[in-house]
């Protein structure tokens, strides 16, 4: 087992078809990248689901905070202005 | 045949098929090149796109106007992030495209290089101006390159807020007193040539077009987009009680479509050519935000150093 605590968690990234954007399925354990792409593959495209894969360390991503998740998000909340509906278009002029 | 004309049949094939071309796909370099140039064009586009706009920014009439407004220009810094990052999946360089930006070397839409003197031009530019790209953006939605294709998906979205908040500021001014339905036609007469001028030259007169139809990165024509968006916006101007400033402007009972007058196309080149009323004022504008946004750069990347040195010094 102590060989195995060296490997770096992997982020897999499948686009399913050329048109979509990569999107993320899980992750897994490998010692390199190119490892991480071939058990990415036995993994997460078992079935053909995709025809793409991006892996990338986990300690590459950095996220939010959960505790900052209202400061960060809740200003979008008040800004109605920011969408369509916010704005009068009478019914005959149609899809606007 | 050699390798690289059947590489070029597969790769149109593949493109015929309706099939979506990503990054690390092989395609033509010219394919490649064109898309470089068209997009990181659109992009930046969108970045001197807010200057017009940025010009009412503090004199519009009241606070929902004016929050609108700025939430239109901050989108559209949104949207040269989208097309700039999109260019990149194709080897471009973002600094290297505002360079080009900023010494005058790269193009962007000619729209931009019209001034806006009034606050009606804020309705008329939101009408017919993102009206147009709206045509244009709608299609390349389909475009065959994937990353164009998905920010062309999010561009899309945002900008019907955008056409709509300038539709309605022209409904207030076109009922409103004697003297606002005259800054609303204005603004119309103003607006109205330039925005057809967006779609580009008429097709026999557009060399480039062909190919980047044969490609799918274009999928209508210049004419045809015109089309629609002249079919689509001379009602809206009706129901405004606005005219439109073409004498020869008429509905054709047969085809169903508009016809319309002729397009001074000496102007147009004349305006690509650097010699429209803000061409100069627009890149030195452009330049100012760039030299004055240096310090706010140098204090990021100072921050940041400093961060990490903390962390190194933690960690130690």
């Amino acid at each position: 087992m102590s060989d195995k605590d060296n490997w770096k968690i992997w982020e897999v990234f499948i686009r399913s078809r050329n048109g979509l954007s990569h999107k993320h399925v899980g992750s897994l354990h490998a010692p390199d990248e190119e490892m991480a792409i071939k058990n990415a593959r036995d993994v997460y495209t078992r079935r053909s689901e995709g025809i793409s894969i991006w892996v990338c360390p986990s300690e590459s991503i950095t996220a939010s905070s959960p505790d900052e998740s209202e400061p960060l998000f809740t200003p979008a909340d008040d800004k109605v202005y920011r969408h369509p509906t916010f704005y009068e278009i009478p019914d005959e002029i149609g899809h606007m | 045949m050699t390798k690289e004309t059947s590489l070029e049949d597969r790769f149109q094939h593949y493109v015929d098929a309706e099939n979506k071309i990503e990054p690390k796909d092989w395609m033509p370099e010219k394919y490649r090149k064109t898309l470089i140039r068209q997009i990181s064009q659109h992009g930046h586009s969108e970045v001197v796109g807010m200057l017009p706009e940025a010009n009412w920014l503090t004199r519009a009439p009241s606070l929902r106007r004016k929050v609108a407004l700025l939430a239109k220009v901050q989108d559209e810094a949104g949207h040269g992030l989208y097309l700039y990052s999109a260019a990149e999946t194709l080897g471009a360089d973002r600094m290297d495209m505002v360079k080009d930006l900023l010494s005058g070397k790269a193009k962007y839409s000619s729209i931009f290089n019209y001034p806006t003197p009034s606050w009606a031009d804020m309705g008329a530019i939101g009408w017919l101006v993102d009206g147009a790209a709206i045509a244009n953006q709608v299609m390349l939605c389909r475009t065959s390159y994937g990353p164009y294709a998905r920010a062309m998906v999010k561009i899309c979205k945002e900008e019907s807020f955008h056409q709509r908040q300038g539709y309605e500021i022209m409904i207030s001014l076109a009922n409103g007193t004697p003297t606002q339905r005259k800054m609303a036609q204005d603004a119309l007469n103003r607006w109205w040539w330039p925005s057809l001028m967006m779609f580009g030259p008429t097709d026999d007169l557009s060399p480039n077009s062909a190919q980047s139809m044969k490609w799918k990165i274009k999928r209508k024509s210049n004419d045809e987009l015109r089309q629609e968006f002249i079919d689509k916006t001379v009602p809206q101007a009706e129901y405004l009680g606005l005219s439109i400033p073409d004498k020869d402007l008429k509905w054709n009972e047969e085809t169903k479509h508009y016809e319309h007058g002729e397009i001074e196309w000496t102007e147009f080149y004349d305006v690509i050519k650097g010699n429209g009323k803000c061409n100069k004022q627009r890149l030195i504008a452009r330049n100012k935000a760039h030299d004055n946004g240096e310090w706010i750069r140098e204090a990021a990347n100072a921050y940041a150093k400093k961060q990490s040195e903390r962390k190194k010094h933690q960690a130690a």
